[in-house]
C-alpha cells in the first residue's frame, strides 16, 4: 500500500497508521467492515489540512463510513452564536470529509442509525461513547481510536491487530460487584450514569466487569453508563453480567479466569457520586435544560415529548436537545413535535452544546440527564451544573429552579 | 544514551522536563504552545524549540491534533522523549511530518537521568536513537 498501488490517499494514510501500529506494538493489520470518524470537530488549521490533502489526492474511504458531531448545526446556522467567518473553516472541515466518500451523519450515536455495526465485525471507531458501546452493548470489536487514525483506517480499509480487536484483550479483569440495593432506592437512569462513572474512575486499562446491575428499560440506559465511563475514565469495553452479549455469565466475562481486583460497589458509593455531579445545590435557579449527550434515540424523544406535553413549560428556559439529523428527519415526518412550540424546546443537530457556542447564557446553571455532560460541560463552556433525570430535568424547566421529582 | 524512534530525525534543543505526563488536548494552548495544564510544575512554560521529555502522554485523542497544530504553527516542541510509548504523540508527530515536513522525533527510552534546563541532541544510528545530554 505504500508503494501507491492503491492510490496515493492511501499510501499516505497507510504510512500514517504503520508508525501507530509500531507504536501500540501491533503484530500486523486486519481488515475492517466500516468506521466511525470523529475529525469533524476543529482543533486548528492542521484539522483542515490532512482531511484537504487526502482530497486532494483522490482519497475515498473504503468501507461504509459514518461521522461524528461537527463544531456547527448545519441544518439550524440559525442557532450558531459565531459569525459568518468563524463558522466557515468548521463548515468547510465537514464537507471535505463528504467529498471522502463519508456518510454526513454527524452524529456521536451511530450505533442508533442504520449504520449499526453487527456482533463481532472489526470497526475502526472514534468518539468515546460510540467506542464503548460499539464494543460493549453490541459485541463489536474497536480500539478507542482518534484523531487522524480512525480516518487512515476507513481510507485503507485496515486496522492495526492489536488490544480490542483480539479476542484475549477482550477478557474481564476487574469485577464491580454491585450489593445491597434496594429496590426504587434510586431512579434507574441516574444509577446507570452513576455506575458507568465508578467504572470509569477506578478500572485504569483494565475491561471492567459489572455483576448485579439491574436489568435495563432499553439500550439508552447502557449508552448513558457507557458515555459516562468513557469520561471519567477511558474504558473502550465493558461486560455487564446476564445483559451484554459477551457476559452471559460471570465466568463467560472473565474468560474462566480469576479477576485481578474485585469492588463492591454500595449504595453510598452511588449517592456520593450522584451528588458530585451536580455543582450547586437543588433549588438553584437555572437558565438553560441540556439533554442529548450522547444524540437522543428516538425512544428517548418518545419519552420526552408525553413529559413535555404533560408538564407544559412556560418559565422561560430554552430545553436543548441535541440528536442525530436521521433521528430528527423521523420526528418532522411523524409529527411529533407538533404543538410544542411554546416549551422553549431547541433541537440542535449535527453537533453538541457543550462543544460549540450555542447555549444563550453561560452565566448561570444548566440542568442535564447526562453524566457526560454534566463531566465536561463546566470545563469546556464554564457552566454549573445540576444532574437529575429526565423527569428532574422537565420539571425543573418547568419551574425555572432544580426540583426533583422524587 | 541510545533509545528507540517512533518517529525518526535529529534534533537539538534545551530540556522541559515534566514529573507527570501531559495531555496536549486541554494542557497546551495549541496557538502558542504554552503549557495549561494546572497540575504542571511547568505550568505557564513554553515548549517552543524545546525537547519534551515526559513518563508518557496521557488523555484524549483530540492530543494528536493540538501537538501536530504546534509543530505546524512552530510554537511546539523540536523533540519528545517519553519512558512509555504513546500512540497519540507518535500519530501527531506523524501527522506533522507527512503534511508539512516538519520533523519532531518521538523517542521511548529511560528518562531518569534526564534533567531539566540540559542541553540534549538526538541522532540517529541506523533504527536507533542516540542521546547526548550535554
Amino acid at each position: 500500500m505504500l508503494n501507491g498501488e492503491a492510490g496515493k490517499a492511501a499510501a499516505f494514510a497507510f504510512e500514517i497508521l504503520a508508525g501507530f501500529a509500531g507504536s501500540v506494538g501491533a503484530k500486523g493489520f486486519l481488515d475492517i467492515t466500516g468506521s466511525h470518524i470523529d475529525g469533524c470537530l476543529y482543533h486548528g488549521q492542521v484539522s483542515l489540512d490532512f482531511v484537504e490533502r487526502l482530497v486532494d489526492l483522490g482519497g475515498r474511504v473504503k468501507v461504509p463510513t459514518t461521522l461524528n458531531v461537527g463544531s456547527i448545526d448545519l441544518i439550524h446556522p440559525e442557532i450558531m452564536l459565531m459569525t459568518r467567518e468563524e463558522t466557515e473553516p468548521l463548515a468547510r472541515l465537514m464537507k471535505a470529509h463528504e467529498e471522502l466518500g463519508c456518510m454526513p451523519s454527524f452524529t456521536c450515536a451511530p450505533y442508533q442509525t442504520i449504520f449499526r455495526p453487527r456482533f463481532g465485525e472489526q470497526i475502526a471507531w472514534g468518539e468515546s461513547n460510540a467506542i464503548v458501546f460499539a464494543n460493549s452493548v453490541i459485541g463489536a470489536r474497536t480500539n478507542r481510536y482518534g484523531d487522524f487514525i480512525d480516518l487512515c483506517c476507513a481510507i485503507t480499509g485496515r486496522a492495526p491487530a492489536y488490544g480490542l480487536h483480539l479476542d484475549e484483550n477482550r477478557r474481564g479483569r476487574i469485577l464491580f460487584r454491585l450489593q445491597g440495593l434496594k429496590e426504587n432506592a434510586f431512579d434507574l437512569d441516574s444509577l446507570y450514569v452513576a455506575i458507568g462513572l465508578i467504572i470509569g474512575l477506578k478500572s485504569g486499562d483494565r475491561v471492567p466487569v459489572i455483576d448485579g446491575l439491574p436489568s435495563p428499560r432499553d439500550e439508552d440506559q447502557l449508552k448513558a453508563l457507557g458515555a459516562a465511563s468513557a469520561s471519567s475514565g477511558a474504558i473502550g469495553l465493558f461486560h455487564a453480567v446476564g445483559i451484554t452479549p459477551e457476559a452471559p455469565t460471570l465466568r463467560d466475562a472473565l474468560h474462566g479466569y480469576e479477576p485481578d481486583e474485585t469492588i463492591i460497589v454500595a449504595p453510598t458509593d452511588i449517592r456520593d457520586v450522584l451528588t458530585h455531579l451536580s455543582t450547586v445545590p437543588d433549588g438553584t435557579e437555572i437558565t438553560a435544560v441540556c439533554l442529548g449527550t450522547p444524540h437522543f434515540s428516538r425512544a428517548e424523544w418518545d419519552r420526552l415529548i408525553p413529559l413535555l406535553r404533560a408538564a407544559e413549560p412556560h418559565a422561560g428556559i430554552p430545553i436543548y436537545v441535541n440528536t442525530g439529523r436521521e433521528t430528527y428527519d423521523g420526528l418532522l415526518r411523524d409529527g411529533m413535535l407538533d404543538g410544542c412550540d411554546g416549551y422553549g424546546l431547541r433541537v440542535v443537530t449535527d453537533t453538541c452544546t457543550y462543544l460549540t457556542a450555542i447555549i444563550e447564557r453561560l452565566d448561570g446553571t444548566v440542568m442535564t440527564n447526562s453524566g457526560k455532560w454534566a463531566h465536561y460541560a463546566p470545563g469546556n463552556i464554564g457552566v454549573q451544573v445540576g444532574f437529575g433525570s429526565m423527569e428532574d430535568c422537565v420539571a425543573s424547566a418547568a419551574s425555572g429552579r432544580i426540583v426533583r421529582s422524587a | 544514551m541510545k533509545g528507540i524512534f517512533h518517529v525518526r530525525g535529529a534534533a537539538e534543543g534545551p530540556v522541559i522536563r515534566l514529573q507527570t505526563p501531559l495531555s496536549f488536548w486541554g494542557g497546551v494552548e495549541a496557538e502558542t504552545g504554552r503549557i495549561i495544564d494546572q497540575s504542571q510544575t511547568h505550568h505557564g512554560g513554553l515548549l517552543q524549540g524545546k525537547v519534551l521529555v515526559m513518563p508518557s502522554g496521557r488523555g484524549s485523542s483530540s492530543a494528536s491534533s493540538v501537538l501536530a497544530e504546534t509543530i505546524r504553527n512552530a510554537s511546539g516542541p523540536v523533540a519528545i522523549i517519553m519512558a512509555r510509548p504513546d500512540p497519540i504523540i507518535t500519530a501527531g508527530a506523524m501527522v506533522a511530518r507527512s503534511l508539512y515536513g516538519t520533523i519532531c522525533p518521538v523517542v521511548v527510552c529511560p528518562i531518569d537521568g534526564i534533567e531539566d534546563g540540559r542541553m540534549i541532541r538526538i541522532s540517529e544510528d541506523g533504527d536507533q536513537a542516540i542521546i547526548e545530554i550535554s
